[in-house]
């Protein structure tokens, strides 16, 4: 298949959902593709995909390892624990994007630092609702949610530790 | 330790039995850990990396990990020795040959448990077994991390988990891969819609060496994408529920094989294994093809002079650094080549291989 804007093979192929279940479909060349995907004068910014990002996160850097934002959004792999608590803003939506969530409901390592014992409770009870969501057991998940809003108005403020 | 001597042996992903042996190949589980207090490796120093790599060391060494782990250090290995580990799977090619510096794994004798140090994580830990074993395979590698946990601060986040050097790994670190040979759904053309059907599913299909490795001898590796938000159990069994489906879809489209075209399945087994027995010179893609044909025979029982096990075995001795091993020299290209083709007619003869 020949790109649409040029003699080139075709080698993306690009579905544009448009509104009212309508598609589409585009056949580019990796340079017509890329002149499709980011038009000249928007910078990186990409036609809904990629990330979004604050103002200006390219001056963002880490205390500790010394990245910068920009670093990782070219790398893709970030330096070291304490930038998942300085990018936390620019992560989420990658989180978001990436994993469909952003909170973790897995493993916890045994001997993991003291907590509040009502944070211990909340991730317990997150994942039960989480569970019960995809078990669509929405009874229990209602009381689940309840319990976790009355847990999340007593620790309000303590979001992130 | 002297790699030679694991030349004889089958790695346990390799064993050939196990719980639907007859599509399920192998299920790996690995999980990426980083030490808090250190930068991640792409950002370490070489004296950073030495630390990392010292006190994961101690670490194995002081665990309690049965079996034993025994720790190689990549930098001291032969280019021969890491493609080796690499064909073994015990290590990634990253690993091998693009990373730098301070960098190994430590592996059990039976090649079941791995520990890469300085990938692109401190530790990916590893456990492979044979057959479809999610459970058991999970259980072993949660043993083997809350031992080396008990040694090793691990950089752990109140809500995002396990921090990775890569955001697509962080929350569980967990990748959990099951090894499936699906030649009837290739050879009845069903593979492509499959796979569609997995994307939107999240779960990902590779070929045998992993990411970026093109499917090779209709083997592919099907694993779960997402690692933040779903606990483990919940994401094991949602690959389960998958293969569980693919499974049958396979053994349906064998069923339809034997039913609808078994001279020609039969025919197509018989000349695998007249090419494989005769051919003077063979490249690896091609071996690879032609033992998948033989190993969908082997299941259809169209041919039943070779067990699974002697098929494991010629797949990974005909792997290019197997193959210079066992014939004691390095070869390239053409001798590579007609060194396979030799090594498959004497196995083969000496076999007394036969289509039935």
């Amino acid at each position: 298949m020949k790109c649409q804007r040029c003699p080139k093979p075709a080698t993306l192929h690009i579905t544009e959902v448009l509104p009212g279940d309508k598609y589409e479909e585009f056949h580019f060349c990796e340079d017509c593709a890329k002149k499709y995907l980011y038009p000249a004068g928007t910078g990186q910014k990409s036609k809904g995909m990629g990330i979004e990002v604050g103002d200006d996160p390219s001056t963002l850097q880490c205390r500790q390892c010394g990245i910068k934002f920009v670093e990782f959004r070219n790398s893709g792999r970030l330096g070291c624990a304490h930038d998942y608590e300085h990018f936390a803003a620019e992560l989420l939506p990658l989180f978001e994007s990436i994993h469909g969530d952003t909170r973790h409901t897995g493993k916890r390592p045994r001997r993991g630092a003291a907590r509040p014992p009502e944070q211990n409770e909340l991730v317990q009870l997150r994942r039960k609702l989480q569970e019960a969501v995809s078990d669509e057991a929405y009874e229990a998940a209602a009381a689940l949610r309840d319990r976790i809003r009355v847990l999340e108005e007593s620790a309000a403020g303590t979001d992130f530790r | 330790m002297n790699l030679d001597s694991l030349l004889p042996n089958l790695g346990e992903w390799l064993r050939g039995t196990g719980p639907e042996s007859d599509v399920v190949v192998s299920t790996r589980i690995r999980l990426a850990r980083n030490l808090a207090d250190l930068p991640f490796t792409t950002r370490a120093d070489h004296h950073q990396k030495a630390e990392i790599e010292q006190r994961v060391r101690e670490a194995v060494a002081k665990s309690d990990i049965a079996p034993k782990l025994e720790y190689l250090s990549v930098m001291g290995l032969m280019p021969l020795d890491r493609l080796f580990l690499v064909e073994r799977q015990l290590i990634s090619r990253e690993l091998a040959n693009a990373l730098e510096g301070p960098r190994g794994v430590a592996f059990d004798s039976r090649e079941s448990v791995s520990v890469m140090v300085n990938e692109e994580d401190h530790l990916r830990i590893q456990v492979m077994r044979s057959g479809m074993s999610l459970d058991e395979t999970w259980e072993q590698i949660t043993a083997v991390d809350d031992s080396l946990e008990a040694r090793l601060p691990y950089a752990f986040h109140e809500r995002f988990g396990y921090l990775t050097a890569c955001p697509t790994n962080v929350g569980t670190g967990m990748r959990a891969s099951v090894m499936l040979h699906l030649p009837a759904l290739g050879i009845t053309k069903q593979i492509e819609k499959v796979f569609k059907a997995l994307q939107k599913i999240n779960l990902v299909v590779r070929g045998l060496y992993g990411e970026g490795s093109r499917a090779s001898g209709d083997l592919y590796q099907i694993s779960n994408q997402v690692t933040l938000g779903k606990s483990e159990p919940r994401l094991l069994s949602e690959i389960r529920e998958v293969i569980a489906m693919i499974l049958q879809y396979e053994r349906q489209a064998r069923t339809v094989l034997l039913k609808e075209r078994r001279q020609a399945e039969h025919d197509r087994v018989a000349r695998a294994i007249g090419t494989l027995g005769s051919a003077t010179m063979i490249t690896a893609e091609e071996t690879m093809e032609l033992l998948s044909a033989v190993r969908l025979g082997i299941h259809l029982r169209l041919l039943d002079d070779l067990p699974p096990t002697t098929l494991n075995q010629l797949f990974i001795h005909t792997q290019s650094a197997h193959l210079q091993k066992l014939a004691g020299k390095a070869l390239d290209g053409e001798d590579r080549n007609a060194e396979r083709a030799k090594y498959l007619r004497n196995r083969l003869r000496d076999l007394g291989a036969t289509p039935q």
